[in-house]
């Protein structure tokens, strides 16, 4: 499992996510939306990189982008080095909703199975996949139990198990832990933590919350709307293990600040 | 202590007060029919009675007459006592099977039989019905043209009267020479040919039902739920199986429903112009060729209770379906 991925990161150096002016306007029935203007983007292989903004900005066009589900109307982007239509493809990258979007006829186990059994994997594979980011997750247990069976923050578990199970090197999420209370979703902010640690992942993820944003990221996009365009790029340098607490210190509250000054700029320019 | 004394009782007074919710409104509509078809029999058979009073220069008395019209053989209004007992006399009260010519046959005094040769052309024509309501529904929403094509075709079958192509179907189909042949073979009994015609009509109302359940509920998955198949890549196939189909499993089940029920109707349609000499509806057009008004309404409640019957069965394979497809108990 190692030595393929690595041979493959020898082939192919250079950023996991390239955009290059960017710019995707909807077309509707009240006129042009233009939802990302010129936005230039890199992400490199492992980051931990927060899209936050108010909402209508574009970070779920920009995500949505990312993972072919729209198409630029201008600018490029790659994805491992080659279009989101073909790195989809090549199974790139999971994809988390903003709503859990469980299958409901579906037992939590069999959601988890539902991208495996559609990219073939064998039954034994499927059954021990299932296993492996059922427990990730901290769902043992429950595979079979019905979503509605769940609490929403074990439905969205489930969610970002289903996006883990075929092994994508990329996780996009989008505002996963929205809907959720304050207590579960720093809960499920430590184990997003862990988990990254632990896999490697590169992670895309849409936030409203500037705590959210700095504990969980190595790079904090910070967009605005009207036309929705990135304001400030910010880099962390926060270290990688990261106790709840270090929302408290100096440093994290000196990022925060950055960001929150990055949302008000964006705001006044609209003034 | 005070509160296990109390609870039982309240309990027992609760659970009553429940049933009794569930049931009386029930009952009372049922009374209510029954007084409202009592009135309206005595009504409309009275003249009769009072017309045979006059005639034969007797007296009566009221009650008298209200018996008189509640117990004639050939009423305008049967009273309801006279269809049930109809109804026992012909099912309970016959033998299904008697003999003929030294075989044993179905017995056409027994409501049962007619029932019986009405439920298999209807089953026959809902499942060919319900195949071709599906397929179509599958057609319509994965290919744009059967989406502009079909709909309004299947529309316009339906606003055809059945009673008037029910008729030509009828000649039709019973001059089909493979029909025929089939018959000269022996591959299939006469029988079995008069039901060709009658399956025939009743998967013509069966199958619009289901088209239109089906169609609303393959394209009942929200745009979240496609963008999740896109996600994976996942082909027209996959998304059919895994995510259209089983969205539409309720809807499909709501509309058999219908379904089910306009195929029973059709099917007693069928009997009407083919002279069929068994099935419900043989028994009601022979009812009112001898002003038979009793059988025809034993008839009519036969036709319901098989129709109640259908459904009752479709809404518990519902259950079942949607139950091991996690629906909330
Ligand atoms: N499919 C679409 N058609 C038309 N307009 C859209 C569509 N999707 C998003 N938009 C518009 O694009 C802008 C950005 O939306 P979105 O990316 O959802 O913002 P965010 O996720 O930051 O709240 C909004 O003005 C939104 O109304
Ligand atoms: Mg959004």
């Amino acid at each position: 499992m190692v030595q393929p991925a690595t041979a493959l990161d020898a082939a192919t150096p250079g950023p996991v996510i390239a955009a290059r002016n960017l710019d995707l306007t909807f077309a509707t029935n009240d006129g042009p939306v233009h939802a990302l203007r010129d936005v230039n983007l890199t992400i490199d292989k492992g980051e931990f990189v927060s899209f936050i903004g108010p909402s209508g900005c574009g970070k779920t066009t920009l995500l949505r982008v990312i993972a072919a589900l729209e198409h630029p109307t201008g600018g490029t982007i790659t994805v491992n080095g080659m279009t989101p239509d073909a790195a989809r493809i090549q199974r790139a990258y999971g994809y988390v909703f903003q709503a859990a979007g469980l299958y409901p006829w579906r037992s939590i186990e069999k959601n988890i199975k539902l991208p495996l059994e559609i990219m073939g994997f064998d039954r034994a594979e499927q059954d021990r996949r299932v296993r492996d980011v059922l427990a990730l997750v901290d769902l043992e247990g429950f595979g079979k139990k019905f979503p509605w069976q769940l609490s929403g923050g074990m439905q969205q578990r489930a969610s970002i198990a289903r996006a883990l199970a075929f092994d994508a090197d990329i996780l996009l999420m989008d505002e996963p832990f929205g809907a959720l209370d304050e207590i579960v979703r720093d809960h499920l902010n430590e184990q997003l933590l862990t988990l990254w640690a632990r896999t490697g992942k590169t992670i895309g993820f849409v936030t409203h919350s500037i705590p959210e944003a700095v504990y969980l990221s190595t790079k904090i996009v910070v967009m605005s709307p009207r036309p929705g365009r990135i304001t400030d790029i910010i880099e962390s340098d926060l270290p990688r293990a990261r106790p709840l607490d270090i929302r408290d210190t100096p440093e994290f509250l000196a990022i925060a600040h950055r960001v929150r000054e990055g949302l008000r700029a964006g705001h006044a320019y609209e003034d | 202590m005070s509160a296990a004394l109390t609870d039982g009782p309240a309990r027992a007074s609760w659970a009553l007060t429940g049933l009794m919710r569930g049931v009386l409104p029930v009952l009372s509509v049922l009374m209510a029919i029954i007084a409202i078809w009592y009135g309206a029999s005595m009504m409309m058979n009275r003249a009769w009675t009072l017309d045979q009073m006059q005639r034969q220069n007797i007296d009566m008395t009221p009650i008298e007459i209200i018996a008189a019209a509640m117990t004639q053989e050939r009423p305008v209004l049967p009273a309801p006592h006279q269809v049930a007992a109809e109804i026992w006399n012909t099912t309970i009260g016959e033998p299904i099977m008697r003999e003929r010519r030294g075989q044993m046959q179905g017995n056409p005094r027994n409501l049962i039989f007619h029932a019986y040769h009405t439920l298999w052309p209807t089953i026959l024509g809902f499942a060919i019905g319900g195949f071709l309501g599906v397929l179509l529904a599958v057609g319509i929403v994965h290919s744009r043209a059967m989406d502009m094509s079909v709909m309004p075709w299947a529309i316009a079958s339906q606003t055809i009267p059945i009673l008037a192509i029910a008729p030509i179907i009828v000649v039709v189909v019973s001059n089909l020479p493979a029909l025929n042949a089939a018959v000269d073979q022996g591959w299939i009994s006469d029988d079995t040919k008069l039901l060709v015609p009658k399956a025939l009509i009743s998967s013509y109302l069966s199958f619009f039902p289901v088209v239109v359940g089906m169609v609303a509920g393959l394209r009942s998955p929200q745009a979240s739920d496609l963008d999740l198949m896109r996600t994976y890549s996942a082909s027209r196939s996959q998304t059919f199986w895994k995510l259209r189909l089983p969205a539409a499993v309720p809807f499909l089940f709501t509309s058999l429903k219908v379904s089910i029920a306009a195929a029973l109707v059709g099917t007693i349609v069928a009997e009407l112009p083919t002279g069929a000499r068994f099935g419900l509806g043989a028994r009601l057009l022979t009812g009112s060729y001898y002003g038979q008004t009793i059988q025809i309404w034993s008839a009519l409640f036969m036709a319901a209770i098989c129709a109640a019957a259908l459904v009752m069965i479709l809404g518990a394979l519902e259950r079942v379906v949607l139950k091991r497809m996690g629906a909330r108990a």
